[in-house]
């Protein structure tokens, strides 16, 4: 500093000092102009496009859910709009009191809420699937940043647990994830639109600028169930697994000349409209995915069988002895001695020693290719979904003592649904329509399992079960002819047989004069003091189906007579000794 | 008569072509606050009241002759470290920094104050000491700019001590500093970056590094800087037109009425009207130079160069901040956004620089 003597003349510098200092802040402006050009006329395009971006959104539109009737066009299945609230908690402002309010409408705990709201790593969180709309509009009104709403549709179910399990249910996606809801998923799903928006930064929609695709709304479906139908199953079904204080219970209504399922009930059910009774054991379709051996309920095929290769005739005699039949180092055992039977009476009361008798009087190819003829072993094909297929071995590898325990229903493995199916070979003279779920509309060409012949003389014995002297004079139904047969038969615990655990069910048809409807019922571990097929399932049979011919204008084939006595019952069993 | 006499008097030290590029801000100004508000009513009546209250702030400060203001120097400066010190010690914290004072009947943030008290102090003690000038003396003004500064760091507040410093340095640059120290200073401050580096707060650190990519953090600390350079870029090359910008108006654009105004205007009026508007800031600062210039006395010529040169560094702060070439620092463009505090301080300064430029024949230098 020692050359600046003057500071003086130092001031006077001031001047292209001053000069200076502009040549730098118009440098300034020169940088801020060349980056206004640079945004402006070089990015110019593309950031207009990127603040387009932030304005205009493509949101999807739901598509409407095709509506699931039963065949007369009742509806079982519907969709509402709903809206499900979400939060950006990167964004969201709220104040306790907004908080709090949000959470009563949301129901969830002011805390757990809080707690979601602080989590700044989120953008997108539900609080709440498929509120109704009024709900979802005093949300927004709450005036919470970062608060959005997502129109959407619900399932509805106006029948509820009634028919569960045909219809199944979707999921909050509105996919279909269980029953006709995921077998027709394609059908009834329509395909969501599109539209674009402007919106706000706070997501609202300011403005909708085109619709870019409309949703194509899914088609409604008829199924084949008849709902009223369908009611008197279930309600029957439960008072009969109530009553005796069974496990489970399935019943399975078919028209015999069509193939369609008319009504099928579970117990235990669940509510569809409310997912926290989803639990395995409710919503398991036990008719079509549970398998069971069914006992007795099987000796009408194997007489069929006997019948068809000519091994007996329906008076062919057939000792049962003592009442027990020694094959290898086992016994087959009747509960009680029955003689000298004709093969209509064995099955009228239902013999395991005549049944065996006949089967190993006959080639196991042939009982094998009836059962096999008539569904066995094979998947039903109904349409609902997780079918179970049964099990039917190889007759190569049957040795005598499992074919004569299979003629009477043990050995092999069955569903209901399957089981039903197969009656509607005896209910139509040897003919099995293919099984649905949704309504026919035009009749579609039946298997032949068995000649007709062989058919009505079987329905003919299955109609002598229902009369006095038979298992199951419980399934009878006024003014009509019936014909069916019971089964009880041990569970299998652990590969072992349950002494004290049974499934009663019963298989019928009706009226036995000229066949409409198949009624197949499955009680679970009945655990009262009554286990027999033709005490526990049998009743349930003859009350469907009462309501099933009045509901079907079917003309009655039997005189009026006075309704069925509790008369005495012939027990009968299926124990594989 | 006596009327016209008495408007010509109140007026007399307004410079008019400097208040005729002023006015014509100020109306860029009204025009973009309006649209920025989303046409709000009370928001203009605001404005307005705020214009009010500066212009008429500016013309009573034309009217105080130089060495009146010069009286004020030292009492304001040392009222000012005075309450600097009295944050540091009892100041509110508001959003993590510790800027305000509580005086009981209302907050004050002493740091405002010290935006025209530390220019005015250093100027005058220039002038004070113009005969005897050497090192030393820089030193000490270096000093009294180190004081408030500092004390400003630690509130933190790092938009305003850069821009009292660069104020600071204005007037020492204006009053002869040597261009050793000058070329020596700005070699010792880029040796000591690194160093700065580590002594800045976390989020401050966050803004230089989202200035570099704001896309690093697009939900977070880059989402100003994102939606500001996309809203200025969607103004192309004419504009939206008045009250047609999108980014504004959908609520895209943070404190769009404020800090981030610049925005908004380049959104609607586009590239014409960014030049057209960094052309009126450069006319206003050259009159406010020419006016620096004819300033009768040292005080006067550094106090008014030191004003004008800050007007423009808030400007340009500002703009780059706006446009993404400086790190987001919560400073106003000048004269158009929405603000009383910011409108008061810069319409005050100009008032000293056309009192500085108006009063020299009454005083004897």
């Amino acid at each position: 500093m020692s050359r600046r003597a003057n500071p003086l003349l130092r001031l006077d510098l001031q001047r292209w000092r001053m000069r200076l200092m502009l040549g730098l802040l118009f440098a300034g402006y020169a940088a801020l102009s060349a980056r206004a050009m640079y945004l402006q006329g070089w990015q110019g395009d593309f950031l207009q496009e990127k603040g387009e971006k932030r304005i205009n959104r493509t949101v999807p539109i739901p598509a409407y859910r095709g509506m699931i009737t039963d065949r007369r066009g009742e509806p079982l299945a519907i969709s509402t709009p709903v809206e499900s609230l979400w939060i950006n908690p990167r964004e969201a402002e709220a104040s306790p009191a907004q908080l709090q309010a949000l959470a009563g409408i949301v129901e969830m705990e002011p805390a757990a809420l809080k707690k979601l709201v602080a989590d700044e790593n989120k953008t997108f969180v539900y609080l709440r699937r498929q509120l109704p709309p009024d709900l979802a509009a005093s949300a927004l009104g709450l005036d919470i940043k970062g608060l959005y709403a997502k129109p959407e549709y619900r399932r509805y179910y106006p029948s509820g647990e009634v028919i569960a399990h045909v219809l199944g249910f979707t999921s909050v996606e509105d996919r279909g994830i269980e029953g006709a809801e995921l077998a027709y998923q394609s059908w009834l799903a329509g395909e969501p639109g599109a539209k674009r928006v402007a919106r706000d930064r706070l997501g609202n929609v300011v403005e909708v600028l085109e619709s870019l695709k409309p949703p194509r709304p899914g088609q409604d479906l008829a199924l084949s169930i008849n709902l009223q139908l369908q009611y008197l199953a279930y309600r029957e079904l439960h008072s009969a697994v109530q009553e005796h204080r069974a496990r489970a219970g399935s019943v399975v209504v078919l028209d015999a000349r069509t193939g369609e399922i008319l009504a099928l009930a579970n117990l235990p059910s669940y509510n569809p409209n409310n997912r926290a009774t989803l639990t395995p054991e409710r919503t398991r379709n036990r008719a079509v995915t549970d398998v069971y051996e069914p006992g007795s309920t099987m000796k009408p095929f194997l007489v069929a069988a006997a019948l068809d290769a000519g091994v007996i005739r329906p008076d062919t005699r057939i000792d049962t002895g003592e009442g027990y039949l020694t094959v290898g180092t086992k016994r087959i055992r009747d509960v009680h001695p029955k003689g000298t039977l004709s093969v209509a009476e064995a099955i009228q009361v239902s013999s395991n020693v005549a049944t065996a008798r006949i089967a190993l009087d006959m080639r196991s190819e042939d009982y094998w290719r009836l059962l096999s003829r008539t569904g066995f072993g094979a998947l039903p094909g109904s349409g609902l979904p997780g079918e179970a297929a049964g099990r039917l071995r190889p007759y190569e590898n049957w040795r005598p003592i499992e074919k004569a325990t299979m003629a009477f229903g043990h050995g092999l493995s069955v569903s209901l649904l399957q089981l039903a199916h197969a009656y509607t070979a005896f209910a139509n003279d040897g003919l099995m329509p293919p099984l649905t779920v949704h309504k026919r509309r035009e009749a579609v060409a039946a298997q032949r399992t068995m000649s007709a012949h062989t058919a009505r003389e079987v329905r003919a014995m299955l109609e002598l079960a229902t009369q006095d002297g038979g298992t199951a004079p419980q399934a009878r139904v006024t003014g009509y002819r019936v014909a069916g047969k019971t089964g009880t038969a041990h569970k299998l615990v652990g590969g072992r047989y349950a002494p004290d655990k049974y499934i009663a069910s019963f298989v019928g048809l009706a009226p036995a004069s000229n066949p409409r409807i198949v009624v197949a019922v499955m009680v679970d571990e009945p655990s009262g003091r009554q286990y027999y097929g033709g005490l526990v399932a049998a009743p349930v049979f003859s009350r469907v189906t009462a309501g099933a011919m009045r509901l079907m204008a079917v003309p009655p084939d039997a005189p009026m007579e006075a309704p069925p006595a509790a008369g005495p019952v012939v027990p009968e069993d299926s124990e594989a000794a | 008569m006596r009327l016209r006499h008495r408007l010509a008097k109140l007026f007399a030290h307004v410079d008019a072509p400097l208040m005729a590029l002023l006015g014509l801000l100020l109306l860029a100004s009204t025009a973009t606050v309006y649209s920025a508000s989303g046409a709000s009513a009370d928001k203009m009546v605001a404005h307005f009241t705020n214009l009010g209250i500066a212009l008429g702030a500016m013309l009573l400060v034309s009217h105080i002759p130089p060495q009146r203001l010069m009286q004020f120097a030292l009492p304001a400066y040392v009222l000012g470290v005075v309450l600097l010190f009295a944050v540091e010690l009892v100041g509110d914290v508001v959003n993590g920094s510790q800027r305000w004072l509580n005086l009981g009947i209302t907050r004050i943030q002493p740091s405002e104050l010290m935006r025209l008290a530390v220019p005015m102090m250093l100027a005058w003690f220039l002038h004070y000491k113009q005969e005897v000038l050497s090192t030393r003396h820089y030193a000490a003004a270096a000093l009294l700019l180190a004081v408030p500064v500092g004390f400003i760091l630690k509130q933190p507040d790092l938009g305003t001590a850069t821009l009292i410093t660069a104020s600071g340095f204005y007037v020492l640059f204006l009053g002869g500093l040597s261009w050793r120290i000058i070329l020596g200073g700005a070699a010792l401050g880029g040796a000591a970056l690194p160093f700065a580096w580590g002594l800045l707060h976390d989020y401050q650190r966050q803004r230089v590094l989202t200035m570099l990519d704001p896309s690093s953090d697009p939900l977070g600390a880059g989402y100003h800087i994102i939606q500001s350079t996309i809203a200025l870029g969607s103004g192309g090359f004419a504009g939206k037109g008045w009250l047609n910008g999108t980014q504004a108006h959908l609520d895209f654009l943070p404190e769009r009425t404020t800090d981030f105004i610049f925005a908004v205007y380049s959104e609607e009026f586009g590239l014409i009207g960014a030049f057209l508007l960094l052309l009126l800031y450069g006319a206003i600062i050259m009159r406010g130079m020419m006016l620096a210039s004819e300033a009768a006395d040292t005080f006067g010529r550094l106090l008014a160069g030191a004003i004008v040169l800050t007007f423009f560094t808030y400007a340009f702060v500002n703009m780059g901040m706006v446009s993404g070439i400086l790190p987001v620092v919560g400073v106003p463009l000048p004269l158009v956004s929405y603000g009383g505090t910011s409108m008061v301080s810069v319409l005050v300064g100009f008032g000293i620089v056309m009192s500085m430029a108006t009063h020299k024949k009454l005083v004897k230098t």
